[in-house]
């Protein structure tokens, strides 16, 4: 931890008194801001709705039922999930198995389980057969401040390189409740980036609707271009609110499929003259920046694309809303990041 | 119901134990002899190969196709089919042996395995061949795929059996003995793992790679029905399959059969050479080795 930011209390005796520091648990059980609305255990619901029109669903879990809301679901249909102990080979490895038998898995775990553990098993048990066996990770990217165990700053940098499956980061419980039925649909393996708990309800307020592989231009703007996907597109629309207080005018555009990528809106929308930023709760290795940028070497445009990530580095221990700030999630960080890009 | 299947009773009707008569004895040795010829054809065309593996493995693979399994050789899909599950991907050879024996995969097509643009590919994977359920090779995944498959038909009522062969290598693998757990906890009565245990790993013997006896204890241990034969000895194994074939039921314990095998067996030049996990055999030698099955057969046969 950075000494210069978190001096110890010791060595400010002389100093006022400190303003008391947050505690790790703060947002444990959500990222929402005070007061905003929020919708509880959005993919729980989902799935229990997808699974009353579709009675090949099931779930299953690696003792982590309660904390990737798949209680719901089993509380819904008893006799649908399966508990699989805290084992995620076998999590994974059973979940490729039912799917081999016509059934529709969605099995939960951290996303640190899924990507770091089990790879192996998701790659050639699921992905290359291409079962729909559909992956559901909490605690994506920096959504939690127990510290790199449980910091899943790299899932989708280890994810994207496996074929045949699709990445999915919602932005809010719009998106997830959306996205959980047509996952099931959609043939082959997924992985969804789960918010869980008091999930924030943002994109109401937008004339938007998922659709699993397309990217959406939630706003218009004409100075700068934010690219966004999961919670990072909730705090890009209130970054661009709050630019406009700066006479900036700021377009955002929501990529919540990661793979395969909408390419073609994506680069419609950075082929201007305008700032483009990429900004994703993820490392900035491997993941959206890393997307966009290849999408746009690939298509031979000639264009500066600004990254808003994690560091590439293993992130400290903290509460969340400590942690976004000092790693540039946040509003302000957000904001300031803009302005200095701007000049 | 098509003629042409090994088994195609009605599975809801549990057989019991049948006795281990002398037809079914000859029938079974005369499979496992021509899965052995297949092998050793195959090994042939590569030059060499897992050939030690296939015939020692031979008799185990005989009984499952030949005695156990209820399936239908012209649909390998078909719904109701017991599913059985190679994790020992290497051991395809000795698969692909058992599925031409089984009248699922063309005796003639044998011969272009591990050939380009083969369905019969030197790894087994259910992407390329009929008859082959699961991908295996990265090991300690089979027990893993076929706790899921075992679950998931249980939940839709089918009464199909689910065979996952493995090898003593793998319980190396962790990820083996969490689906052990797993299949206890959730009772799978209809899964029965068959486990190869010839002793040798790609870096030398099993117990001087990692330990993993007693073998047997541990099973037990983990909740299964657990028995140990010689696995090449087709009289034992069908006594062995037929307990678990006795036990199996749709909420209940999951049985392991512990079969130990000789690398080679069946072929006396290949029995005594030095024990390897990738055997090289000289290019005069195939012949030998098919007289050498043959003459052990006949005898056997005649005596």
């Amino acid at each position: 931890m950075s000494t210069t930011t978190e001096a110890p209390d010791t060595a400010a005796a002389a100093a006022p008194p400190a303003k008391p520091k947050l505690k790790t648990s703060a947002m444990i059980a959500s990222f929402a801001d005070p007061g905003q609305k929020t919708s509880n255990a959005p993919f729980g619901h989902a799935l229990v709705n997808a699974a009353q029109e579709n009675d090949k669903i099931v779930g299953l879990t690696a003792d982590l039922g309660k904390y990737t809301d798949m209680h719901i679901f089993a509380q819904a249909f008893p006799e649908r999930f399966f508990q699989m102990g805290m084992a995620e080979q076998l999590l994974f490895g059973a979940a490729a198995g039912l799917a081999e038998t016509g059934l529709v898995p969605f099995a939960s775990t951290y996303s640190v389980f899924a990507a770091r553990r089990a790879y192996d098993f998701l790659c050639l048990d699921a992905a290359e057969p291409n079962l729909n066996v559909n992956i559901v990770g909490g605690l994506p990217g920096l959504t939690t401040g127990y510290g790199p165990s449980h910091q899943a700053t790299e899932d989708m940098a280890i994810f994207r390189g496996m074929p045949n499956l699709t990445i999915v980061d919602p932005c809010d419980s719009i998106d997830i409740e959306q996205a959980v039925p047509q996952l099931a649909a959609s043939e082959g393996p997924t992985y969804l980036r789960l918010l869980r708990g008091n999930v924030p309800t943002v994109l109401d307020e937008y004339d938007y609707t998922f659709e699993l592989g397309k990217a959406k231009v939630l706003r218009g703007g004409n100075d700068v271009v934010f690219i966004s996907s999961g919670l990072m597109t909730m705090r890009a629309l209130q970054a661009a609110k709050a630019l406009a207080a700066h006479n900036v005018d700021v377009a955002v555009v929501h990529t919540p499929t990661i793979k395969p990528f909408d390419a073609e809106t994506v680069l419609k929308e950075i082929n201007t003259d305008r700032l483009a930023v990429t900004l994703e709760n993820h490392s900035v290795v491997g993941g959206l920046f890393e997307t966009v940028a290849s999408a746009v070497v690939t298509a031979g445009v000639g264009k500066r694309v600004v990254p808003i990530g994690l560091p590439d580095q293993f992130l400290d221990a903290g509460a969340l809303p400590t942690l976004h700030d000092r790693y540039g999630l946040s509003v302000d960080r957000i904001v300031a990041k803009v302005l200095s890009e701007l000049g | 119901m098509p003629t042409d299947t090994v088994q195609d009773a009605a599975p809801q009707e549990k057989t019991l134990p049948t006795a281990v008569t002398p037809e079914r004895l000859e029938k079974i040795s005369a499979a496992a002899y021509r899965i052995r010829h297949h092998a050793l054809n195959m090994g042939e065309v590569q030059g060499q190969g897992y050939v030690g593996q296939a015939l020692g493995a031979a008799d185990m693979l005989a009984t499952v196709y030949g005695d156990q399994l209820n399936f239908r050789a012209e649909d390998p899909h078909w719904d109701a089919r017991d599913r059985f599950l190679l994790s020992t991907g290497h051991y395809a050879i000795g698969h692909y042996a058992a599925l031409a024996e089984a009248g699922i995969v063309p005796v003639e097509e044998l011969e272009t395995y591990g050939s380009d643009d083969s369905r019969l590919p030197m790894s087994g994977m259910s992407t390329y061949t009929p008859g082959m359920e699961i991908s295996g090779g990265s090991l300690g995944h089979g027990l893993t795929i076929a706790v899921g498959m075992a679950l998931g038909l249980r939940c839709q009522g089918s009464s199909a059996r689910i065979f996952n062969f493995l090898s003593d290598g793998e319980l190396d693998e962790g990820s083996t003995w969490e689906a052990a757990m797993g299949a206890h906890h959730h009772q799978l009565g209809n899964l029965t793992a068959m486990v190869d245990i010839n002793a040798l790993q790609a870096d030398g013997k099993t117990d001087t790679v990692l330990r993993t006896e007693p073998v047997t204890e541990k099973w037990e241990s983990f909740g299964w029905y657990t028995q140990r034969v010689d696995g090449n000895d087709v009289g034992a194994l069908l006594a062995a399959f037929d307990n678990a074939a006795a036990q199996a039921t749709a909420v209940g314990r999951p049985s392991v059969i512990l079969c130990d095998t000789k690398v080679g067996r069946g072929v006396p030049l290949l029995e005594n050479r030095e024990k390897a996990h990738f055997m090289r055999i000289e290019e005069n030698e195939w012949q030998i080795c098919r007289e050498q099955l043959t003459a052990g057969y006949e005898g056997k046969a005649s005596a």
